[in-house]
């Protein structure tokens, strides 16, 4: 895959320090989403040709995209653009608050690009209406062809200026791209924006792969694969394509996950049928074994500092989640309540684990403390299962499978994105059936 | 002293018989014992007489009396035929997560290799491989198909 240019100069225009008037509370459901206008970005006439971009539609273009991504947040309302009152060039200098606001705007986004000398310049601007103020704006350069991830950028800068929180829009999913009869699937790892598009195949369906997870700085995926009819953990360097197979095991080794630096991959090996927990070092090729139990113990997660290591085990009789240093000493459960649990995965602010739990044939995906206490179930399905964090812990993203008929008719495997507040649950649009999706971190961090 | 025992435990072996036996008649329907699969329709046989798989409870590893008497069959069909070795491959239904059934599915093929093992068999005649829910024979969504899904299956390698 080619090397994406990353942002060449970011410096501020101007930054109003004063606070703002308007701010969006996304610790609850958002009932009453803020009312935004994103006016097209203003294409400046000086502007160059650029291979096969369309220059005209890019600013109507990048603005669409900022629109979906606020309408996805649940958070945002953004107006139609018809009802806009002012040409997007003026509005960038200075906007007729009064104007906009008597359309219900409370916050403006203004902008203008320019493709020169094979470079795209965009600058934007946050205008907060009620307070007749700018509230951010910020002008950087790039390659053109990185426009969709412009949009992204200037979405993430809005998210977080109006949250104050990190945004999660430039980012990518990977995940498994499933097709063909429910017993005979076929599966290809595949990576997309978070929005749906660039959707790219990273393997070619000869083998079955499974469970995609993306490294600390996403260059590096592990994931299960069945090459040569042996299942083991593999690493693909996105980049480059190179994969290799992660240690020298004598048996299956499974759900695989990075450590939070990056340098270990922590994973299960299955020895004479039971199932143990391991870390692979992959500058040193050292491998550790953290569980020594004759009970399942898989899907293993890392605290985000590293010190700590959630996972599943059956060692009480059925599946619960475990706790224990990442030295494997000091085990304890935290999941007591009625029902299953597995797949725990920590929050990457550190305060929750994210988990699916089956009760009474239901699947459900939930919230809890990392102490297992404070329990929220967010969503219940006949099955969902393997959440992902958005990198700013505040959306989880995982896949669900429908009932199949008597001969597997109406089987559909979707990728489902749910708020940790219970509200905002979205299908993703994805090119087939999906499954196992891992979230990135920020690209642009 | 001895008479109280004996009571005792004539008494505890009632019990049981009159709990397995509810059991029994309360989740015997069709091809199924409880949960485990009793039917034949998806089974294959590696020759004559010898079926080529075995049936589990949900969650479980563990090997049912009628899955004990079709290993002893494949083990002395392995016996008999001394060149031939075999893979297991276990398999889980699909309603639990992925991962886990990976590792059950593990278990279970290892239940049916050792179980082999004790009647005989080397363990280097026997591979072992897990597909977790990703091969169903059944692809309904139906406690039948998931039963029959359930299962270890004992393939010919050469």
């Amino acid at each position: 895959m080619k090397r994406i240019f990353f942002i060449l100069v970011i410096y501020f225009l101007s930054l109003n320090s004063l606070k703002a008037l308007i701010e969006v509370d996304i610790t609850r459901g958002n009932l009453d989403p803020l009312p935004i206008a994103v006016s097209p970005l203003h294409v400046d006439i000086k502007s160059e040709k650029y291979q096969n971009l369309k220059i005209d539609e890019l600013g109507i273009n990048i603005s669409s995209i900022i629109e979906k991504n606020f309408k996805g947040t649940g958070l945002f309302n953004p107006l139609k653009k018809e009802a806009f009152v002012q040409k997007p060039d003026i509005a960038h200098l200075k906007p007729r608050f009064e104007d906009w606001r008597l359309i219900k705007a409370q916050a403006l986004v203004t902008g203008k690009i320019l493709i020169k000398d094979e470079k795209l310049k965009v600058e934007f601007r946050l205008w907060d209406l009620t307070a007749a103020k700018e509230m951010t704006a910020l002008a950087f350069t790039t390659t053109p062809s990185n426009w969709r991830r412009v949009a992204h950028i200037i979405s993430d800068k809005i998210y977080e200026r109006l949250t104050g929180e990190e945004g999660y829009f430039d980012t990518r999913i990977i995940y498994v791209a499933e097709s063909g009869p429910k017993d005979q699937r076929i599966k290809k790892l595949a990576i997309m924006d978070q929005d749906g598009s660039n959707t790219k195949y990273l393997t070619l369906g000869n083998e079955l792969v499974l469970t995609p997870r993306f490294n600390p700085t996403n260059q590096m995926v592990s994931y299960l694969s069945y090459f040569r009819n042996m299942p083991r953990v593999y690493l693909l360097d996105i980049e480059t394509g190179t994969q290799e197979v992660v240690g020298n095991f004598p048996g299956m080794t499974f759900a695989p996950r990075f450590s939070p630096d990056g340098k270990k991959i922590i994973m299960s090996f299955a020895e004479d049928g039971n199932s143990d927990i391991y870390t692979m070092d992959l500058e040193k090729r050292v491998v550790e074994r953290i569980t020594n139990h004759s009970s399942i113990d898989t899907s293993p997660s890392f605290s985000p500092d590293g010190k700590y290591i959630a996972f599943n085990s059956d060692r009480s009789g059925l599946q619960q989640i475990y706790v224990m240093r990442s030295d494997g000493s000091d085990v304890k459960r935290i999941t007591f309540g009625k029902g299953i649990y597995g797949t725990p995965v920590w929050s990457p602010r550190g305060d929750l684990i994210a988990f699916t739990k089956v009760r009474k044939g239901r699947f459900y995906i939930g919230v809890m403390r990392t102490d297992g206490s404070g329990e929220r179930l967010l969503t219940e399905n006949y099955y969902q299962e393997a959440p992902s964090w958005s990198p700013n812990g505040r959306v989880l993203v995982f896949y669900r499978e429908t009932k199949a008929g008597s001969k597997g008719e109406g089987f559909s495997a979707t990728l489902w994105s749910i708020d940790i507040t219970g509200y905002n649950e979205r299908k993703l649009t994805t090119k087939t059936d999906a499954s196992d999706p891992s979230w990135s971190s920020l690209l642009s961090k | 002293m001895i008479f109280n025992k004996n009571l005792k435990n004539i008494f505890l072996v009632v019990f049981t018989t009159l709990i397995l036996s509810a059991c029994s008649t309360a989740k015997k329907s069709g091809d199924m014992d409880g949960d485990v699969y009793t039917g034949k329709e998806t089974v294959k046989y590696l020759a004559s007489g010898v079926p080529d798989r075995v049936f589990f409870a949900t969650n479980k590893s563990s090997l049912t009396t009628a899955s004990r008497a079709t290993l002893r069959k494949q083990a002395t069909y392995l016996r008999k035929n001394k060149k031939l070795n075999v893979t297991i491959e276990g398999h889980a239904d699909e309603r639990g997560t992925r991962e886990y059934n990976l590792a059950l599915g593990e278990r279970r093929a290892n239940a049916a290799k050792d179980y082999l093992m004790t009647y005989g068999i080397s363990g280097k005649r026997i591979s072992t491989i897990s597909y977790g829910k990703e091969k169903p024979v059944n692809p309904a969504s139906s406690p039948l198909a998931w039963s029959q899904n359930r299962r270890s299956v004992t393939v010919k390698v050469n």
